[in-house]
């Protein structure tokens, strides 16, 4: 059989920079009709490279220097683009990560799904634009033929990308981190639909993703790259369950998994920062960050050793591994001390509102209409006690960012009450004294917008010290990054000769300077890689315990939340649906759309089961929100007019689960399953 | 649609009444006395009195603008000081004239200029790049009285194709005044054809590297596709607002060229008005550039709406 795809010691390599730099060495991979195959790797790993190399799309400054790409047998390499042209439109096609940006803005759907059809009439056309639109299930495919990109939800742009992909009947199919836009609960139904639609067609695939959880329930083969190397091959099962490679080791074991907490599970980040392609270690590319790196490692590059059939390696020590007698994970984080529970409250939340009013019309101004507003976060009532964690997980919209800048003062139109440890604070940041101010911190999700470009960091450092402490010490800037184990002299850098997770961790120790009671953390790990993101959590847990802190943890990451959290609400539509504490979150009885984000999550073990729960349609307008039950409209539980007409009560179970449901809690007991199983580990 | 389409016309009353005060307020605080101006320098003060009472210039500066522009929309725009004749026929017959030079100078400008920026957009930084940046820059930088007198030595003095007088005379139709028509317009395109071309070549390069653009070459779609039907639509909606402003300038502004080639438009006349202190006729004139650059940017603001969804169906 002819492979679908057949790669062979490619390497890539980008001019642009002083020298050449190797983006993708010596790599070869071959994925068979009908299969399905992952390709896992971190950012500066290669994969996006290889995956552009594949569709002979590279960007200008990039240079195949040698191998070989054969798509069903025909060679591309060589080929002038009047002589791929033929081949992209019939061969090979690709859905990318943003759908909305590879989207033309200014023509509509059914143009751009038809147009690759020249010769079809108009009629023609828009009959073969709705057909394709009916093929990934949209529901209304003549509308959203009409329609322009922006009109439509991120998850049907997306199916629309896949429609045109599919509409070529490729016999390759490039999946460039299809899901990694969207929320949970839309992802879970494209994912659905991709599953579905590779079954049927049986069309080879190259599954370009960050994610070990998607890959883990799609693939059935898998590369693994680290620093433009290939650095282990094999079936999903086998890299799942004995991973060779040190790095497919640690990629393992730094996510923390559906249903884990921090009490149980201490999380193994891999020490050290992904290299830069200018400077790769010239032996093994991992053997810096190795736990088990030996002479020979940092001596002559390792050969791609089959380990198996159809297994690769490229480790000195992938027998030792095998066998036994070495551990190649990285080291646990050491647990965190224990520390008595303070009854104290930190931060009290009662009744919250925000509100963003929509500007008026003339029109509507003269009728004395009164003004719409957009109700981002509506009624929140909660409690942060003394050295806890709350974590806060929502979809876009959900309010949960609204809701971290009405407690840290910034939304002028926040309404209700909040309290840091025990005094009332103002609405708005201007009206708080500097004592508050100290006490209350935040961290951004984008530390690169965080930090000022032209700060050093020691001065980034030095500002709150001096601001709110009155400290003007070098010596302490010092103990800060100590804090947060970064080098004395990072004082000295500005945050663009940083990596991401060390910016983080300068945007944390920041937090920390002023000694805040409270730190709020809007998604400050949902920007890094997963074996940074990690260390990040392992940092907070620490300083948490040391300081004694609370920790205000926004995610839309369920798992990484409940793993972080003591408590987790979670939020629909502005409104809070479930307070739980995290050992008992991921057990029934759930309030419905909480049964639907934990069923939604690509769990991270081919072996897990999970039920199939699916939201209808897109979260609705928070200018219109629902009537009685925010969540009525898509509930897969909804019991009648009751959800529709009136405001759900809080019921609480046995273990202090708060749900926000008309659904007795004993009825959703007995009707709820566990949404998942998932071995343990140890 | 309709509710941007309004809200447009809404804003350009607003400007032209803004506008429209400030000019009035100008003409005002220039130096002479109106009246003193048109009886002359030996008129007694009854006589200047009188005629100030009749001409309404001891009324309220209010007053007086209200009347001035109500007049002004009803078509009354007053006596020239200096002719002594109606404003309206003399101004009306020079934007005409101004009118055609502008279309031909667009005509010229705007798809030669479209063309090279996206031939240099495409090839950014490789050779063609390079010849067309240079020489669209050497040429704006060349001031017009110099481009003008080499078209004219060139075109006219050696090759005799154009003449070098282009003072048309009223009542000439636009097929007769092509001929003189193209040597002015020519020069009044070279200025346009370095913003238009640039413009259009940064919006390319913008666009080009743009996801959908690559998305439409994994379509398979050839290379004239993916730039005409996909690339072009995009990248020109920065280049309509240059070509709006340009109309304006080329309406009123074009001062430099319409002397160089004696051509009668509405840039010399304004240069006749300030020099004879023609108040009503300046007042006119500076009306009509203001309307020329407010009706072209509304222009452009509805073909942007037009070729931009995301406005259009707002």
């Amino acid at each position: 059989m002819i492979p679908a795809l057949s790669v062979e010691d490619l390497t890539v390599k980008y001019r642009n920079g002083p020298g050449p730099v190797t983006a993708v060495r010596e790599v070869s991979l071959e994925i068979q009709p009908g299969e399905v195959h992952g390709l896992v790797g971190e950012s500066g790993s290669g994969k996006t490279t290889l995956a552009l190399a594949v569709m002979r799309h590279l960007p200008e400054q990039a240079v195949i220097t040698s191998g070989s790409i054969r798509v069903d047998g025909q060679e591309l390499i060589g080929l002038s683009p009047e002589r791929l042209r033929p081949i992209w439109g019939s061969q090979i096609a690709m859905v990318p990560q943003d759908p909305l940006s590879a989207l033309n803005p200014t023509l509509r759907i059914g143009k751009q799904l038809s147009e690759r059809f020249e010769a079809l009439s108009r009629s023609d056309a828009r009959d073969k634009a709705i057909e394709l639109l009916e093929m990934v299930q949209i529901a209304d495919p003549a509308r959203v033929a009409r329609s322009y990109p922006h009109q439509i939800s991120g998850g049907m742009q997306q199916r629309v990308m896949i429609a045109m992909a599919l509409s070529a009947e490729p016999k390759l199919l490039i999946l460039d981190e299809p899901t990694t836009g969207l929320d949970s609960t839309t992802e879970a139904v494209v994912l659905d639909l991709i599953r579905e639609l590779m079954r049927a067609r049986q069309t080879a695939t190259l599954y370009v993703s960050h994610s070990l959880g998607v890959i883990a329930q799609f693939a059935d083969r898998l590369t693994v790259l680290y620093a433009s190397e290939l650095v282990e091959h094999g079936s999903k099962m086998d890299l799942f369950e004995n991973p060779l490679h040190p790095y497919t080791c640690g990629l393992l074991d730094s996510v923390p998994r559906l249903g884990e907490n921090k009490r149980e599970i201490q999380l193994r980040s891999i020490e050290g920062r992904i290299p830069s392609l200018e400077d790769l270690p010239s032996a093994c590319v991992f053997a810096p960050r190795c736990p088990v790196v030996i002479d020979i490692c940092q001596e002559t590059r390792p050969a791609l050793e089959g380990a198996g059939a159809t297994r690769q390696v490229r480790c000195y020590r992938w027998e030792e591994t095998r066998a036994g007698e070495i551990d190649p994970r990285q080291p646990p984080a050491p647990p965190p001390l224990e520390r008595p529970t303070i009854a104290e409250t930190a931060l009290q939340i009662e009744n919250l509102e925000v509100r963003y009013d929509q500007p008026r019309s003339l029109a509507e101004w003269l009728r004395r209409s009164p003004r719409q507003s957009v109700r981002a976060v509506d009624n929140v009532r909660l409690t942060i006690r003394k050295g806890e964690t709350l974590g806060l997980v929502g979809e876009s919209g959900s309010g949960k960012t609204s809701l971290a800048q009405a407690v840290v003062g910034l939304v002028d139109s926040a309404r209700g009450r909040v309290e840091l440890f025990g005094a009332e604070l103002p609405t708005q940041i201007k009206h708080r004294d500097r004592e508050t101010l100290s006490r209350l911190q935040m961290v951004m999700q984008n530390p690169d917008e965080a930090l000022n470009p032209y700060l050093t960091v020691g001065q980034s450092l030095s500002r709150p010290l001096a601001l709110l402490r009155g400290i003007h010490s070098e010596e302490e800037v010092r103990r800060l990054l100590e804090g947060v184990r970064l080098p004395p002299e990072y004082a000295d850098r500005y945050p663009a000769q940083l990596s991401a997770g060390e910016k983080q961790r300068v945007a944390i120790a920041r937090a920390f300077a002023a000694m805040p009671g409270l730190v709020l953390l809007d998604e400050p790990v949902s920007s890094l890689d997963v074996s940074v993101q990690a260390s990040i959590l392992n940092l907070l847990n620490r300083l948490q315990t040391e300081h004694g802190t609370s920790l205000l943890f926004i995610s839309h990451d369920i798992s990484v939340v409940g793993y972080l959290s003591e408590t987790v609400g979670v939020l629909y539509l502005g409104q809070l649906m479930e307070l739980a504490p995290s050992e008992n979150l991921f057990d029934p009885p759930y309030h419905p759309y909480t049964e639907a984000l934990l069923s939604a999550i690509p769990l991270l073990d081919p072996k897990a089961t999970q039920e199939r729960v699916r939201l209808r349609g897109g979260i609705p307008s928070s200018l219109e929100p629902p009537s009685g039950c925010p969540f009525h409209t898509r509930c897969p539980r909804f019991i009648g007019d009751i959800c529709i007409e009136q405001t759900p009560p809080w019921q609480e179970d046995k273990t202090g689960k708060r749900i926000f449901c008309h659904i007795p809690v004993s009825d959703l007991r007995r009707e709820q399953g566990q949404v998942f199983a998932m071995r343990k580990r140890e | 649609m309709p509710r941007y389409v309004l809200r447009r016309l809404g804003f350009l009353l607003l400007t032209l009444l803004l506008t429209s005060s400030i000019i009035f307020a100008i003409t005002q605080v220039l130096p002479g006395d109106v009246a003193r101006v048109i009886l002359g320098r030996e008129a007694g003060e009854a006589a200047l009195n009188s005629l100030r009472e009749e001409l309404g210039l001891n009324d309220p500066l209010p007053v007086q603008y209200l009347r001035w522009l109500g007049n002004f929309v009803q078509g009354d725009w007053g006596e020239s000081f200096s002719t002594r004749t109606e404003v309206r026929p003399l101004v009306q017959q020079r934007l005409g004239n101004s009118l055609m030079l502008a279309a031909v100078t667009l005509g010229i400008a705007v798809p030669v200029g479209i063309a090279l920026g996206v031939i240099a957009g495409l090839n950014e930084n490789k050779w063609v790049d390079s010849v067309v940046n240079v020489s669209a820059l050497s040429v704006v930088g060349l001031p017009e009285f110099v481009t003008g007198i080499l078209l004219i030595e060139i075109f006219a003095f050696r090759l005799g194709i154009f003449p070098a007088n282009s003072s048309i005379r009223p009542g000439t139709s636009f097929v007769e005044a092509l001929p003189m028509l193209i040597l002015p317009a020519l020069t009044a395109s070279l200025v346009l054809l370095g913003y238009i071309s640039r413009m259009t070549r940064v919006g390319v390069i913008g666009e080009i590297s743009k996801p959908y653009v690559r998305t439409a070459r994994l379509k398979g779609l050839s290379r004239w596709s993916v730039t005409y039907r996909h690339v072009l639509r995009n990248a020109l909606m920065p280049t309509i607002t240059v070509i709006a402003i340009s109309f304006g300038w080329l309406i009123s502004g074009l001062i430099v060229v319409e002397n160089v080639y004696n051509y009668p438009g509405l840039g010399r006349l304004m240069l006749f008005a300030i020099d004879r202190r023609d108040l009503p006729l300046l007042q006119a004139v500076a009306m009509l550039a203001v309307l020329a650059f407010a009706f072209a940017n509304l222009a452009a603001d509805l073909f942007y709406a037009y070729l931009n969804p995301k406005i259009r169906l707002q």
